[in-house]
């Protein structure tokens, strides 16, 4: 039936000329970059030794009592925040509401242990407002309460400051997506304005609700910096105590696998709730939202219910470290201060243009040969960011390990040379860790572009007599150069707010602005550690303005 | 004798799945020709095929009388002259209006392409939008610049793919009017996609009507709806009954409502059991007549009535009546058939 000859190609399908290691191609990087996960998971079911059963009998409850009650905090925490803020200025009218629509995400810029760091220097003991407090009153030393930021409930408040955002972010989404006439309809059928809140908005939401919180929380459970410096047992912290106080990779990687366990768990229930989210959207009829106005202490009641947040969780912090800044740019910015800015901006674009390279590359891909092989490597790819970097290091460095020294006895037996550690301390395991955690999202983004150059696109421009070539130049490039920009830009930003797989797999002596922060501070140097941390926030507030002002202008039907 | 397309016992089909069937048909140029059938019948993988987007398994096409299509060649897309207005209309969203219509005119100097433009965008009717992008124009418009483009570099034969589905109703038929007469002022050769037999009435000279992949019946509207040879195509196109009859000579079968009389021969032998087609059209409301039947359901069509009947035994028709009769469910009202087009089937073997 089908004895074509070979030349004659589906030029639909294949836009780009086939080429015959592009599928082999994809699933090498798949397997590549999910190699540091699998070996993880094979440590669950990795034989115990004395370690391991001595952190059984000692550590491991608290670890998981901590990790519990850290969830449940920061869940509560940014679940009020969050829906709460969504809903306000989502669906009501009051002062200040248009400015704060996209100013709530601002938080997102402080990585967690930065905000901590600045709420240590501000809070404590030494810090201004204890200072004043004692100042005015005449107070000593244990004359009064004050609360220990240092704690498992600062720590669970700080999380909540700078995590809620993403709670806030689908909540708004979902509400502004719900169709009117469910709306209107609630109300025709007797309820009040926030009766239909409760029975219809909210279950309606609730789906992009969960999958937000999933995402706090997995940020929760994968922050390392924060929770060090707050001297927190929890899994992060007792990863890198097992591997480097105990010297135990095996124990710390059992240790990994149990949490990526829990990780793993809170994708499951993100990818669900956004598919039931697709589920709940029932109507496709949008027009302008009906609006609370709300007037007199209501409004000012929703003006502080969203000031509150935005000013704890952005502008006393910004405004503290612009302060510490002020004080000690003099001595801290100097030649070496510089040089570590620049190497931070190298590693943190030479690791974004890599992502967008793969991204592009596997994206491409997909859309040549679908099948579900390549779909599923795509996916396999794409669950790295869920993945702690603690985790992502231990992942990374046993297998490399394993490869050095494999290498070098090979080499020492056949030429009596030997290699010594190849790649685990060097710049190439760093950007593979970055590889594994941050391609998924330069990929979500590559993709989601390339999903809006729909194939009839292809295939007018070829009508047009473009051949396959032309059509990349002048149709895909022009369509795809804003998302391969944001998929660099949030990637550069994640690779230069990344804490703690920096900081195992660094190569000795090689220093980012974020391992700079962060050993200034374990130092008690926090004044000192103001400018890299006012760097790094500085650069994290660009995906945070790009996404607000998509956040401001997109309105589904509008 | 020259023709601007020819498709020739094509066959064609995804991976491992056949879809069309020795399909043929011929256009001469400027004739506008559809394929007509329901949604999965192939009739996209033949204008893909024409376009260059599938290959052939077999056959041959012609565009020009040059062979573009063949079991062992296949003329890619971008070397066939051939325009393509695309369902969803695939407007290059980064581009103006005029750069959208202008993107097939590349090879010509500016002034030339500018004034090439303009001429396009005066002919479909949107002189004053060449400036505003795609996502600022109504879905109307947006298939307007879509048909400009594909007209611009003047192409051998213009494809269009279901290109009114993604309209409101109302508007389809006046479009595809619209579309016929731009076409018709330029003399283009056409083939139209669709699944909508009164867009196909609008647009078409010529109608195709394929099912499971193989062309059934080729001609005018006119003769699809009066002449249909195969159950499929009388179900497909039109509205209808099947009512039995019994044949009595070579001209004349016997039904419920009477006898009637073709202008063709009857194809079986005398006292054989047939079918036969009723369109509403057929049936007329009189109450002087000696055959009634009772109404069973009525659909107001504004102009006229829908009348569903049930005839004493039991056979049900329909009858399309002026406005004015207005007759209650259950009401007997007397009915007799006016027909030229004696449609005949043999007995279908399920009864």
């Amino acid at each position: 039936m089908r004895d074509r000859v070979d030349d004659v190609t589906r030029a639909s399908a294949r836009l780009l000329p086939q080429l015959q290691l592009w599928r082999p191609g994809i699933f090498l990087v798949a397997i590549l970059f999910s190699l540091p996960i699998f070996t993880i998971v094979s440590f669950l079911l990795h034989p115990a030794n004395d370690i391991w059963q001595h952190l059984l009998d000692t550590v491991l409850g608290e670890y998981l009592l901590n990790s519990a009650l850290l969830v449940v905090g920061v869940g509560i925490g940014t679940l009020v925040i969050g829906v709460g803020c969504a809903w306000l200025t989502s669906l009501c009218v009051f002062p200040g509401k248009r400015l704060f629509a996209w100013a709530l995400l601002m938080p997102l810029a402080f990585p967690g242990y930065i905000i901590a760091y600045t709420y240590t220097g501000m809070f404590d003991f030494a810090g201004p407002v204890q200072s004043l407090l004692r100042e005015l009153s005449g107070w000593g030393f244990r004359d009064y309460y004050f609360p220990e930021i240092r704690s498992l409930g600062g720590a669970i408040t700080m999380f909540t400051l700078v995590l809620y955002p993403y709670v806030y972010l689908l909540a708004r989404a979902a509400f502004l997506e719900q169709s009117v006439c469910v709306l209107e309809v609630s109300r025709t059928l007797g309820c009040s304005v926030w009766s239909s809140f409760y029975r219809v908005a909210l279950p309606l939401a609730r789906p992009a609700i969960v999958a937000g919180l999933s995402l706090a929380l997995m940020e929760t459970l994968a922050d390392y910096g924060m929770v060090s410096f707050f001297g927190l047992s929890v899994f992060t912290t007792g990863i890198f105590r097992t591997w480097f106080g105990l010297g135990d990779a095996a124990a710390a990687a059992k240790l990994a696998s149990i949490l990526l366990l829990f990780v793993f768990t809170l994708v499951v229930i993100e990818r669900w709730s956004r598919k039931r989210a697709q589920y709940h959207h029932s109507s496709n009829r949008y027009s302008v939202l009906p609006q609370y106005r709300l007037r007199g202490y209501r409004a000012w009641l929703a003006f502080l219910a969203c000031l509150l947040p935005l000013f704890f969780g952005f502008v006393l912090p910004a405004g503290q470290l612009t302060v510490w800044a002020l004080q000690t740019y003099r001595h801290m910015v100097d030649a070496s201060f510089l040089a570590l800015t620049l190497n931070s901006i190298l590693l943190a674009a030479s690791a974004a243009v890599l992502a967008v390279v793969l991204a592009l590359f596997l994206a491409y891909g997909k859309r040549q040969f679908r099948g579900p092989l390549v779909t599923a490597s795509i996916r396999v790819v794409a669950t790295g960011y869920a993945i702690p970097g603690t985790v992502v290091a231990v992942g990374v460095i046993i297998p490399l390990a394993w490869f050095d020294n494999r290498v070098d006895s090979w080499m020492s037996d056949h030429f009596d040379v030997s290699t010594g550690l190849l790649l685990s301390g060097s710049l190439f395991a760093l950007m593979f860790a970055y590889m594994v955690r941050f391609l998924a999202i330069s990929v979500q983004s590559v993709e989601s572009g390339l999903g809006k150059i729909r194939q009839s696109m292809d295939d007018a421009a070829r009508s047009l007599a473009y051949t396959p070539a032309q059509i990349l130049l002048r149709v895909h490039m022009p369509l795809m150069k804003a998302t391969v920009l944001t998929a660099f830009l949030i990637v550069f930003v994640d690779v230069m707010k990344e804490l703690p797989a920096t900081l195992i797999l660094r190569p000795f002596d090689f220093n980012t602005l974020a391992v700079r922060a962060f050993e200034l501070a374990g130092d008690e140097r926090l004044a000192d550690s103001s400018t890299a941390a006012l760097m790094i926030v500085a650069v994290g507030l660009v995906p945070v303005l790009l996404l607000s002002r998509s956040i401001a202008t997109a309105r589904a039907g509008s | 004798m020259t023709s601007q397309l020819d498709v020739v016992d094509l066959d064609a089909g995804y991976d491992d799945l056949q879809v069309l069937n020795q399909v043929s048909f011929r256009l001469q140029p400027g004739e506008i020709g559809c394929l007509l059938g329901p949604s999965g019948c192939g009739k996209s993988t033949v204008l893909r095929c024409i376009a260059g987007f599938e290959p052939a398994w077999n056959g041959h096409i012609f565009i020009d009388n040059a062979e573009v299509s063949s079991r062992r060649y296949s003329l890619p897309p971008e070397q066939r002259n051939i325009g393509m207005v695309f369902q969803d209309f695939a407007l290059f969203p980064h581009l103006r209006v005029e750069d959208n219509v202008g993107f097939g005119l590349k090879h010509l100097p500016r002034r030339e392409r500018q004034s090439r433009i303009q001429e396009m965008l005066a002919i479909v009717g949107m002189p004053a939008y060449a400036q505003a992008y795609p996502h600022q124009l109504s879905g109307g418009q947006q298939q307007r610049i879509a048909l400009a483009r594909a007209l611009a570099p003047r192409p051998t034969i213009l494809l269009l793919d279901e290109p009114f589905s993604n309209m409101d109703v109302e508007l389809r038929e006046q479009l595809a009017r619209e579309v016929r007469s731009i076409l018709k002022q330029e003399n283009n050769t056409a083939v139209l996609v669709t699944h909508d037999q009164n867009e196909a009435f609008a647009m078409a000279d010529q109608i195709c009507v394929i099912n499971e992949g193989s062309i059934l019946q080729q001609g005018s509207g006119y003769d699809l709806y009066h002449q249909p040879n195969s159950r499929f195509v009388a179900d497909f196109i039109g509205q209808g009954v099947i009512i039995p009859a019994t044949v009595e000579d070579s001209t004349t079968v016997k039904t419920e409502l009477g006898r009637i009389t073709g202008d063709s021969i009857i194809d079986a032998a005398p006292g054989s059991l047939v079918d036969v087609l009723i369109r509403p059209d057929d049936v007329i409301h009189d109450d002087a007549s000696e055959e009634s039947a009772i109404v069973v359901e009525k659909a107001f069509r504004g102009a006229n009535f829908l009348y569903f009947l049930r005839m004493d035994s039991g056979v049900e028709v329909m009858c399309l009546a002026p406005s004015h009769h207005n007759h209650r469910i259950n009401e007997r009202i007397g009915i007799r058939l006016d027909l030229d087009h004696l449609v005949i089937f043999a007995r279908a073997e399920a009864g």
